[in-house]
């Protein structure tokens, strides 16, 4: 059963067609990486998959009811909107809306869950910090475990590691690959296609419009494919260390 | 957080009682409040029921609805700025009552006044979120305001002037400024129902409101209907401001300075802002009206005076803070 | 041929008030339409304001039908040639400085404060207008009248009460119509000699056997809504007083003789009242 079934989906905007005829399916135990260039719709793509925006086509996860969905996915969009100056706590705490009827003290398993996201985000110093007044990493840590803290099976997230620092960048990946071996998955686009190489388990390519390659990293990152997305030449290794990847000069 | 809440809670009926002994007439505090219960007071117990009852308990439900409603719209815009009275729904409310004391539609209906100001108000709201909705930076809020308020205000000033009537058009004070001055209990009635209408509304946004702290795709995808939230937040706006203001004018500033203050009590949460500015706003229009009674105890002095005077430096700090935020 | 006329007209004229006087005088005031309506010779004044055809302000209303009227306006009243304009002090300063500019003799009128007031505008406006026998002959009757009006104080305490909760002392002219009718007027009991606003409050604590006021305009105001409230609904229910003040009250005029005689009149039945009771 996949946690998300994407066929055909199309969007334009202001008459000009920002993404063709896409289809895939991400499993339990996925961690996607959406790669493309700027422009190439990955954003839409995203947001027309939760239902966020006008598209035709099918989507396993618009289908649902606002309530369902919202216990079906975690979304981390790009804009790291925090309008107040919420302790990273009670930040953290909004994930559970989906789950709690409304208002009043949280019950403790759903407290236990808040703990678990801070934790998993290295934010036990910042909790009590207001983070409208965090520094943009910070906040953007905070703001991925709001997503965790909604405990869905599936979690999407519109460039989560940009911003961060390199300790953070590879901290949050091996979050999400963690999620992955523990049966959840995750939708992450990304421009960093070095961390994308070492952590995830799938890559999905897209560039004009429609998707350029969909499956293991090694299958994605070859200097055909780059070339054609990018327009870059690559140095990929498979290293002692792991596999390394680092984009070289522009063709 | 409960704590502020007790404490509010405790001082509106203090404050409650504290309005309801003071006047022109020079009474003892307990002669004039049981003369509240006992008819043998003659014209006092009358004073006291007629004017000073309906008074107080008008302070307190305008209060407690106009601070609601600032906390509400800051809440679903984002905007410390957001407040009914300084982005025009006040003076669109103001505009409905005066259009409807001045064709008669006031007269004719028992409700007319309060439905008037609700639809003028409803125009308001609507302006507002079409010109500067939640994408819309504090600047075009600002500047959305000024427009709607230049309009709403000359066209209060039209009708005023059109008036056959040659009272009328002295009458714009009062509706800029607002007073709760020498209302019945008659006025009360007229605006409870539609205080506690829009409050009850609002009072169940928290959850939503809570969401679109992270911004309306987050918001959304928490499960919120947005497009629900959003006909709640203007129909509950509306109704608060509407009543309200067809009763008292249009009283500026409340609903800035009342969730400023008492934001950071409540960590910035937008739920819990709702129910203590609701008391809060209690508060300081409870405040207000006392003050403008102690300033000049036997003319009208307007509450706008007193709340913007408190209000105007606060909102030129929020300006300059927001400045910088941009900058 | 026209000026020949005029100078017949003159000479007629001031072979009735013993000078001649103008012949072309625009009023632009309510209280000098009046005084000006009842002393003028014929054709001598060619307009009156608008306000005189109001029967709500305007105790002559319909004499006022007769006369052309003006707005007040500099330009309108320029055309209409006048050889005099009299204006009340609380006419546009603008106007009658941009009319005395253009070369029009401009006389200002005091409103009337006082009782006193009214023979000494008379004597004014007849001067003004050139009919000093006229204006001799209206004092004396007015004087006559006042006198047969007079009343034994029985001090009834009554209050005038109006839109925006003004009251009017001892020093105006409607409290001295008020006082000439033989009630007390509760305003000198709360220290208000002059007109101002008095808190609701207070004229309920005060509880007047009566409450005078007027009648609110068709179109409503805010203004007017106390006078619904129910306090001051309950105080001119009393004795009905509720719409009482009209046109009469306004001006210095010997019009106020009627709301004195009419006010005499409530005085009478307010006491057959209260004897009936005790």
């Amino acid at each position: 059963m996949s946690v998300l079934r994407v066929a055909n989906l199309c969007v334009v905007r202001r008459n000009r067609p920002v993404l063709r005829d896409v289809s895939f399916e991400i499993n339990p135990g996925e961690f996607v990486g959406l790669l493309g260039p700027n422009g190439a719709g990955k954003t839409s793509l995203m947001r027309a998959a939760l239902g966020l925006m006008e598209a035709q086509g099918q989507s396993s996860l618009a289908n649902l009811t606002a309530a369902d969905r919202a216990r079906a996915v975690a979304w981390m969009p790009q804009s790291r909107e925090i309008a107040w100056p919420v302790p990273v706590e009670r930040l953290v705490a909004l994930g559970r809306i989906p789950h709690l009827p409304g208002g009043g003290r949280l019950p403790p398993k759903d407290q236990e869950i808040v703990e678990r996201a801070l934790a998993r985000m290295d934010l036990g110093a910042l909790r009590s910090r207001a983070a409208s007044r965090l520094s943009g990493g910070e906040q953007a840590r905070a703001l991925i475990a709001r997503a965790l803290a909604q405990d869905t099976p599936f979690l999407m997230a519109d460039e989560p590691a940009a911003g961060l620092d390199p300790a953070h960048q590879i901290g949050t990946m091996q979050m999400f690959a963690a999620l992955a071996r523990e049966g959840r998955s995750a939708f992450v686009s990304l421009h960093d296609l070095g961390l994308a190489a070492r952590h995830c388990t799938r890559l999905i390519l897209l560039a004009d419009g429609g998707v350029l390659a969909d499956g293991p990293p090694d299958a994605v990152l070859t200097p055909d494919l780059m070339a054609r997305a990018f327009g870059i030449s690559v140095w990929h290794e498979h290293t002692a260390a792991g596999p390394v990847f680092q984009p070289l000069e522009v063709l | 957080m409960t704590k502020l809440m007790t404490g509010l809670s405790l001082v509106v009926p203090v404050l409650f009682l504290l309005s309801l002994t003071l006047g022109p007439a020079e009474v003892s505090a307990g002669d004039s409040l049981a003369a509240l219960f006992s008819d043998d007071y003659g014209p006092l117990s009358l004073v006291m029921r007629e004017i000073r009852l309906p008074r107080s308990v008008l302070a307190v439900l305008i209060g407690a609805g106009l601070g609601l409603a600032g906390a509400a719209m800051q809440g679903y815009l984002r905007n410390p700025l957001a407040e009914p009275g300084l982005i025009g729904v006040s003076s669109s409310a103001a505009l409905g009552a005066v259009f409807a004391i001045n064709t008669g539609l006031a007269t004719g209906m028992a409700l007319g006044l309060p439905i008037a100001a609700l639809a003028g108000a409803l125009i308001g709201v609507g302006l507002v979120l079409l010109l500067a909705g939640p994408q819309g930076g504090s600047i075009t809020l600002i500047l959305a305001g000024i427009a709607i308020s230049a309009m709403a205000g000359a066209l209060t000033s039209l009708v005023l002037n059109l008036s056959p009537n040659p009272f009328a058009a002295n009458e714009i004070v009062f509706w800029m400024m607002g007073s709760l001055a020498d209302r019945s209990m008659l006025h009360v009635w007229l605006v409870l129902p539609f205080v506690a209408v829009g409050a009850v509304i609002l009072l169940r946004l928290g959850r939503g409101l809570d969401a679109l702290t992270l911004g309306e795709d987050a918001a959304q995808s928490m499960g919120v209907n947005l497009n629900r939230l959003r006909l709640m937040l203007v129909f509950g706006t509306a109704s608060v401001v509407g009543g309200a203001t067809a009763i008292a004018g249009a009283i500026g500033f409340i609903g800035l300075v009342v969730p400023h203050i008492l934001r950071p009590f409540v960590h910035g949460q937008p739920s819990r802002l709702l129910w203590v500015s609701a008391l809060g706003g209690a508060v300081m229009l409870q405040l207000a009206d006392i003050a403008v009674r102690v300033i000049l105890p036997t003319r009208d002095l307007k509450l706008g005076v007193v709340t913007a005077l408190v209000g105007a430096p606060l909102f030129l700090h929020l300006i300059y803070k927001t400045r910088k935020g941009q900058g | 041929m026209r000026v020949w006329r005029c100078i017949l007209f003159a000479a007629l004229l001031g072979a009735t008030s013993g000078q001649a006087g103008p012949t072309r005088v625009v009023s632009m005031n309510l209280c000098t339409d009046q005084l000006a309506m009842m002393l003028a010779a014929p054709g001598q004044l060619a307009s009156v304001s608008y306000i005189a055809r109001d029967r709500r302000a305007s105790a002559m209303a319909d004499d006022a039908m007769a006369y052309p009227i003006n707005h007040g306006r500099a330009e309108e009243i320029y055309l209409l040639k006048p050889d005099l304009v009299i204006a009340g002090s609380f006419s546009t300063r603008a106007t009658t400085d941009m009319l005395r500019r253009l070369g029009v003799p401009v006389v200002v009128f005091e409103p009337g404060y006082a009782l006193d007031d009214v023979p000494a505008r008379i004597l004014q406006m007849g001067e003004a207008l050139g009919r000093q026998q006229a204006a001799r002959a209206l004092v004396a009757e007015f004087e006559t009248r006042m006198a047969s009006l007079a009343t034994q104080p029985t001090r009834r305490r009554a209050a005038l009460y109006s839109a925006n909760g003004y009251t009017s002392g001892q020093n105006s002219l409607a409290g001295q119509i008020l006082e000439a009718a033989g009630f007390a007027n509760i305003a000198a009991e709360l220290g208000y000699s002059h007109s101002g606003v008095l808190p609701l409050e207070l004229l309920a604590m005060a509880d007047p056997d009566v409450v005078i006021s007027s009648r609110p305009y068709a179109r409503a105001s805010r203004s007017e809504e106390i006078l619904a409230h129910p306090i001051v609904r309950d105080l001119t229910a009393r004795q009905n007083t509720g719409e009482m003040r009209d046109a009469d009250w306004v001006c210095g005029t010997p019009h106020i003789l009627r709301a004195i005689a009419k006010l005499q009149h409530l005085h009478i039945g307010a006491q057959a009242l209260s004897e009936g009771i005790q």
